[in-house]
């Protein structure tokens, strides 16, 4: 009774965190605010601007989807189908509802979008992660949807590209989640002994087992502008008594050490993807322009390789 | 006894060994008969030490996996392999203590080894880097690895590592790179490759040196996504749920036989490892002399194509029946494809 007296009332009210991250890439009112700069955003001219701040040019997460949108020409993308089902195999406590509702808030079964399509005229088969889904922790069907667009490509001689993104292991998976990291990178190797061409995009963040797996597999590595990209996470390094500098495991960071081969703004990554698939002449099956480079006023840090004239061959 | 250092569960067996030599040198000093009372001591021993050691759990094979008087790979090559000529570097930056390798005689089969190396005492395992591997680390295996390959040289690999070294000159010199190249270029040596996870399998950092035909596991070594308390902390916000954790993640040679992921359990002699090292190294011996007898049937090509459908088949889950449990788990087989690489 007493106690209660001299109990020292909490002063502050208790903030309930952000639902999601996906909410936080897509948001659903009308306005965005910028993670970097403040900058209140219309969420229209933010989706039109590729979901990259219009003010300071932070590159906002984005969902699978909307990857394949961007990158991939309209109603050319099919999305590659299988038999691979969710499996709880060690049986982790509220794993089941996890998944549920990662989902329910992407629209996804998994973290893997794949699937084939044209890329400015290129057929292509592309995988794009969602980071809404378990932070794109990479699971038995994460990683059996990679092997088999992996496999995809090599049977049918295909370029492949992949835009990861993806917090390392799923830890409801102990070792099957390792496992994906072999079998993926696996794969690759009979991919890259056919002589096929793959383009591996970083996006922010990317850590861990895809980092240290096909993300860093690439014929090509060409990351986003400032992501966060890298094997340890910040944290678990600064566990170790260790203080990084800013600017630590950025893409700036990792093209000055010698490790990824570019660094591309996302409105020009869909140009560049295109220049580089002609550079490996990669057939166009159909010329189709780039979208965004309409409104691109040639200020991109890449020259543009003119859509229409690079490699205007019908291809077959 | 390799060290001082004794895990909590350990102690009843230590005292009570500890009192049977106490006796006997008491005996041996005043010459009194105590056969029957050391008969009796020894048999209680037997029984506590099978107690103690049949029935551990997860998270007490957790602590036994990083005893620090556990065998380690220059113990293990030591005690298995004849006429070992260590070689250093990656040829590229500087030789990464942490990881070890060399060519020797198994059994008077020339065979490359390499092994993550931990320390015995502070000063060694501040060279070694507590056996974590820089990327400098991975890349001297690999260069081993390929040069194995080209003398036509069966590979062996020891895995004991908390995990590859997290830390800023790790990332500068591309620990990412480094690890993900070992998986792709040994998902295709062209000579057999067995692997044993001697004691901690820690996550990508020993799976760099894991892609193999065979994988063995020594008895009460783990193997893990992420070690337990990082598990407990990113999933239930609460580090100190790590012996929960050590339970859900499956790390243990039983549990990752079952899944498929190890091929074989190596039995530790003595109860585990520290206890009785050259009895364990013996064991180990005979699994690897097996394991590269039953490989050297196979052709190059074969090689290659057994350990890339080995972790093909892995985690791989179709929709086969309609309910997805533990126990149904021969689904992941019943779909595996022959050896094509298309799908459907």
């Amino acid at each position: 009774m007493l106690n209660n007296l001299f109990r020292t009332r909490r002063r502050y009210a208790t903030l309930k965190p952000r639902d999601s991250e996906a909410q936080k890439a897509i948001p659903g009112g009308l306005w965005t605010k910028c993670e970097e700069c403040g900058q209140i955003i219309y969420n229209k001219e933010l989706k039109k601007n590729l979901m990259v701040c219009v003010r300071c040019g932070y590159h906002f997460k984005v969902s699978a989807r909307e990857r394949v949108a961007q990158l991939i020409d309209d109603g050319t993308f099919e999305e590659l189908t299988d038999q691979t089902v969710f499996c709880n195999v060690l049986e982790f406590p509220g794993y089941d509802e996890r998944i549920d509702r990662a989902r329910k808030e992407t629209g996804l079964d998994s973290a893997v979008l794949s699937g084939t399509g044209l890329l400015d005229g290129h057929k292509v088969v592309i995988v794009c992660m969602d980071f809404g889904f378990i932070g794109a922790t990479m699971g038995s069907m994460e990683g059996e949807r990679i092997t088999l667009a992996i496999e995809k490509a090599l049977e049918d001689r295909l370029p492949l590209i992949i835009v990861s993104t993806s917090g390392g292991a799923r830890m409801h998976e102990g070792m099957l989640s390792l496992m994906q990291m072999a079998k993926t990178s696996a794969a690759l190797s009979r991919f890259h002994d056919a002589g096929l061409l793959y383009i591996s995009v970083l996006t922010s963040p990317t850590y861990g087992g895809v980092s240290a797996s096909f993300g860093w597999l690439g014929d090509i590595i060409i990351a986003e502008p400032k992501a966060s990209i890298g094997f340890a996470g910040r944290r678990t390094i600064e566990q170790t008594g260790e203080r990084l500098p800013e600017g630590f495991q950025t893409a700036e960071f990792m093209l000055e050490h010698g490790l990824i081969d570019l660094i591309v703004e996302r409105k020009a990554l869909k140009q560049t993807l295109s220049k580089l698939l002609d550079l490996h002449n990669i057939d166009r099956k159909n010329p189709v322009s780039v979208i965004g480079l309409s409104e691109a006023d040639g200020d991109s840090s890449l020259e543009t390789g003119d859509a229409a004239e690079g490699g205007s061959a019908d291809g077959q | 006894m390799a060290s001082d250092f004794s895990l909590d569960f350990e102690k009843p067996l230590i005292e009570l060994e500890k009192r049977i030599i106490e006796l006997r040198n008491f005996a041996g000093e005043r010459q009194f008969d105590v056969c029957e009372e050391l008969k009796a001591l020894e048999a209680r021993a037997e029984r506590l030490r099978d107690e103690i050691f049949k029935s551990l759990s997860p998270s007490q094979r957790y602590q036994l996996a990083r005893h620090p008087g556990r065998p380690f790979t220059l113990d293990y090559i030591s005690l298995i392999f004849t006429d070992f000529v260590e070689l250093h570097g990656d040829r590229m930056f500087r030789d990464d203590p942490s990881v070890v390798g060399g060519i020797a005689f198994l059994d008077g089969i020339a065979v490359t080894v390499i092994g993550t190396q931990k320390g015995r005492d502070t000063k060694e395992n501040i060279k070694r880097n507590f056996g974590m591997p820089y990327p400098e680390g991975y890349r001297k295996a690999l260069r081993l690895m390929k040069q194995a390959e080209k003398f036509n040289r069966p590979i062996i690999t020891l895995i004991d590592t908390p995990a590859a070294y997290p830390g800023s000159g790790a990332e500068e010199r591309g620990q990412a790179e480094a690890i993900a190249t070992n998986l792709c270029e040994m998902a295709k040596l062209r000579v057999p490759v067995v692997a044993a996870v001697t004691g901690e399998g820690g996550s990508g950092g020993a799976l760099a040196l894991g892609v193999a035909n065979k994988v063995l596991m020594l008895e009460n070594a783990i193997y893990s996504v992420c070690p337990p308390q990082s598990c407990a902390a990113i999933i239930w916000r609460d580090g100190s749920r790590w012996q929960e954790a050590a339970e859900v993640l499956k790390l243990t040679s039983s549990d990752l036989l079952r899944l498929g992921i190890i091929d074989e359990v190596v039995p530790e002699s003595g109860g585990a490892a520290h206890r009785d090292r050259e009895g364990t190294a013996r064991n180990l011996k005979q699994a690897l002399v097996r394991a590269l007898s039953e490989l050297s049937q196979l052709s190059p090509d074969e090689l290659v194509k057994q350990r890339q459908e080995k972790f093909r088949n892995i985690g791989r889950f179709v929709a086969a029946s309609e309910s997805k449990r533990a126990d149904d788990k021969p689904d992941q087989l019943e779909i595996a494809p022959s050896s094509n690489i298309e799908n459907e």
